[in-house]
């Protein structure tokens, strides 16, 4: 199957939407941290009636403002691209992404838009009380908006809560609590959330840094600096709580994107977590795949102890999932392709039934759509059945770009921690901003956290590959049959307009940081 | 009170120093994406070149199931 499709729509399709994706993600997660941040500040002021919190509280509000308007409505373009792009997807979703989308649409305009407004404009014109409540419902609406594309993304990682309608050919939400709180959304949610609030920290810590080191405004970066280091070390320590439950979710829903992410090929008890690594060559081949490390430096038994918190705990390998492990119950690829392909040759047969007006044949088809055991049998691995003709390595993530996206990920992570510790316990002995090397160290930890935040993006949607929901429809036939020419058009376009804006962001960033909280 | 909230918006947007140049930006992007790109560029598909649900089920079944 999937012979005729052209690869080069799908690359770029996929490219134009990681492009897409990315850009709005550079926004994003400083919208979600810093609006806290100032609410903070915000109140901080509004409780000791301090002018130097109200002048801390309006720069950051400024720099807020600033990624606010850039950013905004950056994610629209993605919805743009569902519909033209990936409209066998839209489709084949629409219920699940349908309402999440319009929730989100309609609480970050109801929200955000008007709170922004008596934030931004609310100084000496509506009452202190009112004001901040304003700050704190424009940093909790940025929050509760994101939570809706969040759960629509786990669902993707985990499609829980629907059914399949086999008329429709769309997936029907059956328990809209189930999407919700998934545990692969909560923690979504908690992790992305908490990730953001850590990138605004390091923000306001490497921004004070800067005027540190140039001597400036030296109460104002102190006093901002350990609003952020308090909210930064926290933010850091959550990340990497709910960092761990998410590897750990991702073990057992998604054993191959875990397998990938550590470059492990084959399954065992006592596996080893590489800390630090070095791959070389192309890890995909089959049929003998094996470990390809430059260098390694492992922590024995700590990968098999992260998942089940046992030492002996079996972690199952590339080869494992794609050839099967009877001893682990774990079932071959080729396995899960037949019965895939079982699974579409009944829904074709289906069709075939209704077009004919063969009512006794489409019923009993009809029925096995709502039969848990066929279900469980067969359309679980609708999405291998696409496979079947093609090559196996073709079910298998890229490993480099995963291992290197999830170790970068942890590396910063550590990093983050550290730094948030040190600049917290030197703010509270008042010696930050004596070594000038520490704060140099902050101010190049700057562009860290967005590096950190894209390769968690990265790790989460190419590890998932080559699914765009998760075993039951594969990337290459979620896309729409366009002419491959008229989406390279468009990843032009936007490679051109992102980069305009990305500048400006950064130079109309630059131009009021450098003329500080006093030129308001 | 509507009055009041419009002149609320109103003197603002009036007073804006620094945030006139972002305005700028945001209604310049929003024709951009809205005006060109959404117009000419990403149509719904599915809306577009089908009247109905059924057509549009149909159209899909076939895809996924006849790649």
């Amino acid at each position: 199957m999937l012979e005729s499709i052209d690869m080069s729509l799908v690359d770029w399709s996929r490219g134009q939407f990681a492009l897409t994706a990315m850009f709005h993600w550079i926004f994003v997660p400083l919208t979600l941290g810093l609006s806290f941040i100032v609410a903070y500040m915000h109140t901080i002021y509004v409780r000791t009636g301090d002018e130097e919190w109200k002048r801390i509280t309006k720069f950051w509000m400024k720099l807020f403002g600033i990624n606010f308007a850039i950013g905004i409505a950056t994610g629209i373009i993605l919805e743009f691209e569902f519909g033209t792009n990936w409209s066998n997807y839209s489709w084949f979703v629409g219920d699940i992404f349908g309402a999440p989308l319009a929730i989100e649409g309609i609480l970050a305009f109801f929200l955000e838009s008007t709170f922004v407004a008596v934030m931004f404009f609310g100084w000496n014109r509506v009452s202190k009380r009112f004001h901040l409540t304003a700050s704190w419902l424009t940093a909790i609406g940025a929050s509760l908006s994101a939570v809706w594309i969040l759960v629509a993304n786990a669902w993707m990682q985990q499609p829980v809560g629907t059914t399949f309608n086999p008329v429709t050919a769309r997936n029907e939400m059956t328990n809209f609590w189930d999407v919700l709180f998934s545990d692969v959304a909560v923690n979504k949610f908690l992790h992305t959330i908490m990730s953001s609030f850590l990138l605004a920290s390091i923000f306001v810590i490497a921004v004070s840094a800067w005027f540190l080191l140039r001597k400036r405004e030296v109460l104002f970066a102190k006093r901002s600096t350990i609003v952020a280091a308090v909210f930064g070390l926290f933010a850091a320590m959550a990340t990497i709580f709910t960092g761990d439950a998410s590897a750990r979710l991702v073990a057992k829903r998604q054993p191959m994107k875990f397998a990938a992410m550590e470059a492990l090929y084959e399954g065992q008890t006592h596996a080893p977590l590489v800390a630090i690594g070095a791959m070389v060559t192309d890890t995909t081949r089959l049929p003998n795949p094996r470990q390809n490390f430059i260098f390694k430096i492992e922590i024995p038994n700590a990968l098999s102890y992260m998942v089940w918190l046992t030492p002996s705990g079996f972690i199952p390998g590339i080869t494992d999932m794609v050839y099967g492990n009877n001893e682990h119950g774990l079932i071959s690829y080729e396995e899960k392709i037949d019965r895939g392909a079982v699974a579409i040759q009944t829904l074709k047969e289906l069709k075939s039934a209704k077009d004919r007006g063969d009512e006794t044949t489409y019923s009993a088809l009809r029925e096995k759509f709502s039969d848990p055991v066929w279900l469980d049998q067969y359309y679980q691995y609708f999405g291998y059945g696409y496979y079947k003709g093609r090559q196996l390595k073709e079910l298998i993530p890229n490993v480099k770009l995963n291992f290197y996206s999830f170790h970068i990920m942890v590396i910063l992570g550590i990093h983050f921690i550290i730094l948030t510790f040190i600049v917290l316990w030197l703010s509270m002995l008042n010696r930050w901003g004596k070594r000038k090397w520490l704060l140099w160290v902050a101010l190049i930890t700057l562009p860290m956290p967005w590096i950190a935040s894209q390769a968690g993006w990265v790790l989460a949607e190419m590890g998932r590959q080559p699914w765009v929901v998760y075993e039951l429809m594969p990337t290459l036939s979620a896309v729409t049959r366009l002419k491959p020419g008229a989406v390279q058009l468009t990843f032009w376009i936007f490679l051109v307009t992102f980069t305009i804006l990305f500048i400006a962001e950064i130079r109309i960033m630059i131009t009021q940081i450098k003329k500080g909280p006093g030129g308001q | 009170m509507l009055r009041k909230v419009f002149r609320f918006y109103y003197e603002g947007f009036r007073g804006m120093t620094w945030g006139r140049k972002l305005w700028g930006i945001i209604i310049l992007k929003l024709f951009i994406m809205f005006a060109i790109l959404r117009l000419f560029f990403f149509p719904d598909i599915l809306k577009r070149d089908f009247r109905s649900d059924e057509e549009r089920a149909d159209y899909i079944l076939e895809q996924i199931t006849n790649p």
